[in-house]
């Protein structure tokens, strides 16, 4: 066949015979609903667009000038646009409760996800385990497990965007944002960066790698860095000299940190605010803005002094705290200088998402 | 009187005795300055078109690039940085310096006074001031490019526009602030021309659907464009003076920027596309010899789209943080908006049926923009759908479908009208057959540069991309390819018609036997439009009452 054609066309051809997919492959819990809906919309275009072709090639050979030399006036007629006003509408109408349906389902995490930070960054993604695995333009996740990332940039919007798990979201400076998925095939995928976010904007990709189960247990023991997030988050809350105020002293000038996370706060203006990763954040840089009732606003801020990976760190420890820490901070240290953290598995963990 | 069995209604003077007029608006003043400094509104549509051709031919110039650099997936043509400057040079050029522009101020601001019967728009000198705030914004957005670019992105997506770009950053936003003036100017003058200026009988519902679409886009220019300028002050301020409006380490919202700029950057799509609308209106019922199908349908749906449309802004934003309730409301506005759209495409359609129908050049492209157009429209709906569109969004899904509804839709009408009404401009005709040519070339060559994109957004490429994944090669051949046909189809009628313009047929007043008052007058018209203020005693498409008056006239002759 090929000394009929050019070579450089056959093996063009041939190329994309092989090598182009029309879809790309379900890797995840999630991928099956993305595409029954674009299915759908496919079938409604194809339909849509056909409809339109056929009505117009119809009309075009059934009235032209030299079959119909004189044209009939019509004026309207209110049935037939009533016709294609309500049965777009109702199409529209179930496309969108599809869609909405879609859309919570990627955006509203199972309560049993297990949590993992990304930090976005000119041009550089960066995964922080709660074990304090560590990996640049990688992410390392197991099947049958639902993973949520939690997600902040540190200087521009960036997207983080997994196509063959169908989801993706917006990183955003200044922000947490959450995305979540269950992979279900082994494998290595594609991770893009898909908000344009400066000169490498291309470059900042990396690969997802999904392990089995047993095989994520054995990486997460290879790539230890020895520290948990909260030990590292322990030694930051030391050195920063929180636990001087934060010191769980019933007479302390700071309010105990122990069970905070999760649970309900009034503040001083007598607003009600769930305790969750993005108030932390907010009340480490803002203080002045997050004043727990019954104290006086004398934190001073911390906004330009501590990095995001600092602030993932300090609240990963803030989560862990339980009723009374000084005790724990002491049997804490001592662990961290002895081994490695274990692997959040089961039970509640400091991995865990909600409280 | 019965009409001849032919193919075509062209209808010519006879070309042996034919002779252009002695007196137009193309002659009546000579000189440069006659030109610089008229109040005449179809002398500012011919400035107009010549600028908005030459910024389109830049803009393309810089399609042709990004379409080079991707035909690999190696990063391997231009640097990196070089390739952002590319699209972010052909994003700005194209929306800000054609797009918004095309139609309304050519052929808007050639027409609207004539269709209402008028002498001239209400603000002449605010006509020409327009243009010359678009001339400085042009030539400003040419000063960015020459020392140096900018690669923002044409979004100018804070806080990378703020803080972290050390490009012309500010040239460019300045060239927008002040081209957006000029797009205002026009917006505001269709706008009192129409409720002050129509001749005795020209009710509103008298008027050409144009004079409807261009009224609702006139709407969306005064309200929206006032918001763009305020989004790329604060811009500007936040890069001179660090006032933190937008920078999260100093208490400002990054997310609000989106808002500002999506508020006017959602109805500006439907200022580029309501106008091209009302020339399919025109033309489909032109050459089928038929009343618009449902007039005052077409004509509300026009005014529900630029209502709605100041509504759906957030749904640029699905993916970015915003709360799920709000998407879910701006999900369900986006879905109204599509229904009026949908009104229209059919309306048109059924124009055709029990018509006349002939197929000259303009028809052509209007076919091509209501098969575009549908397409466009509908791979909207995929992405108005919440959940889809975290799927599709910031991908080459979007690139394709944006394409579908501005080039596929919006340039296909401009083409529609330029030959159209060339004619009427220029007072000769366009080569016909070329340009039938050109018309199928731009068609095959603008699905075959765009299909590939909605397979390639599906598939996960994100847009922006300057190097890709080699499995994503094939299908950008394909783009590249197309668009290497697609290029030759918009250089035709750079030539044909720059060449009709001395050698054309002589078109005569009405060579399209159509019922506007447009062509009621000759081609080109006087200075003035009208010899004596015209009387609309008519509806507008009534194809009876262009009959009866052409078979006076012959009475009346002979």
């Amino acid at each position: 066949m090929d000394r009929f054609i050019s070579p450089v066309l056959w093996q063009f051809l041939t190329k994309w015979m092989h090598a182009s997919a029309l879809f790309p492959p379900e890797a995840s819990t999630i991928s099956p609903y993305m595409d029954a809906l674009y299915f759908f919309l496919l079938l409604m275009t194809i339909v849509g667009t056909s409809l339109v072709a056929i009505l117009l090639f119809g009309f075009c050979i059934r009235y032209r000038r030299e079959k119909s030399p004189v044209a009939t006036q019509v004026e309207g007629s209110t049935l037939l646009e009533a016709t294609w006003t309500i049965i777009p509408l109702a199409i529209f109408l179930l496309v969108f409760v599809w869609g909405a349906l879609l859309y919570f389902r990627i955006y509203d995490p199972p309560t049993n996800a297990m949590n993992i930070y990304i930090v976005g960054k000119q041009w550089m993604w960066k995964a922080e385990h709660p074990g304090g695995q560590h990996e640049i333009n990688a992410l390392h996740v197991p099947t049958g497990r639902p993973v949520q990332l939690t997600m902040i940039s540190q200087d521009v919007f960036h997207s983080f965007s997994i196509p063959d798990f169908r989801v993706k979201r917006e990183v955003i400076p200044g922000r947490y944002s959450t995305v979540w998925f269950q992979a279900t095939e082994p494998g290595t995928y594609h991770l893009f960066c898909t908000q344009y976010c400066g000169t490498l904007h291309s470059s900042m990709i990396g690969e997802v790698t999904v392990l089995s189960p047993d095989d994520y247990k054995k990486w997460l023991e290879e790539s230890t860095s020895g520290m948990s997030l909260a030990q590292n988050g322990e030694r930051l809350f030391a050195s920063m000299g929180c636990n001087a105020c934060h010191s769980g002293n019933a007479a302390a000038r700071g309010p105990n940190l122990a069970g905070v996370f999760g649970s309900r706060l009034t503040l001083t203006d007598g607003s009600q605010r769930l305790v969750d990763d993005a108030y932390l954040r907010d009340a480490i840089l803002n203080p002045s803005q997050h004043v727990t009732a019954g104290y006086a606003p004398i934190m001073p801020t911390y906004q330009g002094q501590i990095s995001e990976d600092g602030l993932i760190d300090l609240v990963e420890y803030i989560k862990t705290l339980q009723t009374n820490y000084r005790i724990q901070q002491t049997q804490m240290t001592s662990a961290s200088d002895q081994a490695a953290p274990t692997t959040p598995t089961e039970g509640i963990t400091p991995g865990m998402v909600k409280p | 009187m019965s009409a001849p069995a032919t193919h075509t209604i062209l209808s010519l003077p006879d070309q042996s005795t034919a002779k252009m007029p002695k007196r137009h608006y193309l002659n009546n003043e000579d000189g440069l300055l006659s030109w610089l400094l008229t109040g005449d509104h179809k002398r500012i549509a011919i400035l107009y078109l010549i600028s908005i051709t030459f910024f389109f031919f830049i803009g393309g110039a810089f399609a042709g690039l990004i379409r080079l650099e991707l035909l690999t997936p190696q990063p391997d043509l231009v640097a990196a940085d070089t390739y952002n400057k590319f699209f972010t040079m052909h994003g700005i050029i194209m929306i800000f310096l054609f797009l918004v522009p095309s139609v309304p101020a050519t052929l808007g601001n050639f027409l609207i006074p004539i269709m209402l019967g008028a002498k001239d728009l209400a603000f002449p000198k605010i006509n020409l001031l327009s243009w010359y705030l678009y001339l400085i914004g042009g030539t400003l957005t040419l000063a960015a490019l020459v020392l140096g670019g900018v690669d923002t992105g044409w979004t100018f997506t804070t806080p990378l526009s703020t803080h972290y770009l050390n490009t012309h950053v500010l040239t460019a936003a300045t060239a927008i602030f002040i081209a957006g003036f000029s797009s205002i100017f026009t917006g505001l003058n269709f706008i009192v021309t129409i409720h002050r200026m129509r001749c005795p009988g020209m009710t509103w519902f008298r008027m050409p659907l144009f004079v409807w679409s261009h009224y609702a886009a006139s709407l969306l220019m005064v309200l929206g464009t006032p918001v763009l300028a305020i989004a790329l002050v604060l811009v500007a301020l936040e890069r001179i003076a660090g006032i933190g409006v937008f920078d999260p380490a100093k208490g400002g919202d990054p997310l609000l920027f989106q808002h500002l700029f999506w508020f006017y950057s959602h109805p500006a799509v439907y200022i580029m596309i309501l106008p091209g609308m009302g020339v399919i209106s025109e033309v489909i019922s032109t050459f089928s010899r038929k009343r618009v199908f449902g007039y005052s349908a077409v004509a509300f749906s026009s005014v529900a789209i630029a209502l709605f449309g100041f509504f759906v802004w957030e749904h640029h934003m699905f993916i970015m943080g915003v709360s799920n309730y709000s998407a879910l409301v701006f999900s369900l506005l986006t879905m109204l908006v599509a229904v009026p759209s949908a009104i229209k495409i059919f309306n048109w359609t059924f124009t055709l049926q029990k018509g006349s129908i002939t197929f000259e050049t303009p028809m052509l492209y209007a076919f091509g923009f209501m098969g575009l157009f549908t397409i466009g429209g509908l791979t909207g709906v995929f992405l108005g759908s919440l959940g889809m569109d975290i799927h599709l969004t910031e991908t080459y899904f979007i690139v394709a479908h944006f394409h579908f509804v501005m080039v596929g839709g919006m340039l296909m009408a401009f083409l529609a009208g330029v030959h159209f009404w060339w004619p009427k401009m220029t007072g000769r005709m366009y080569p016909e057959s070329l340009s039938k040519l050109a018309a199928v070339t731009t068609f095959i060559g603008f699905n075959l540069t765009f299909l590939p994109q909605f397979i390639l957004g599906y598939l996960g490429m994100p847009r922006r991309y300057h190097a890709y994944p080699p499995e994503f090669q094939v299908l950008n051949v394909l783009s590249t390819a197309g668009a290497t046909v697609l290029g030759v189809g918009y250089m035709l009628p750079l030539l044909y018609l720059g060449w009709s313009l001395k050698y054309g047929a002589i078109a005569g007043n009405n060579p399209w036997q159509a019922t506007g008052l447009e062509w009621q007058i000759q081609s080109p018209p006087i200075t003035a439009n009208f010899i004596e203020t015209p009387v609309m005693d008519h509806e507008a498409y009534d194809y009876e009452w262009l009959e009866k008056k052409t078979l006076n006239e012959v009475t009346t002759v002979g």
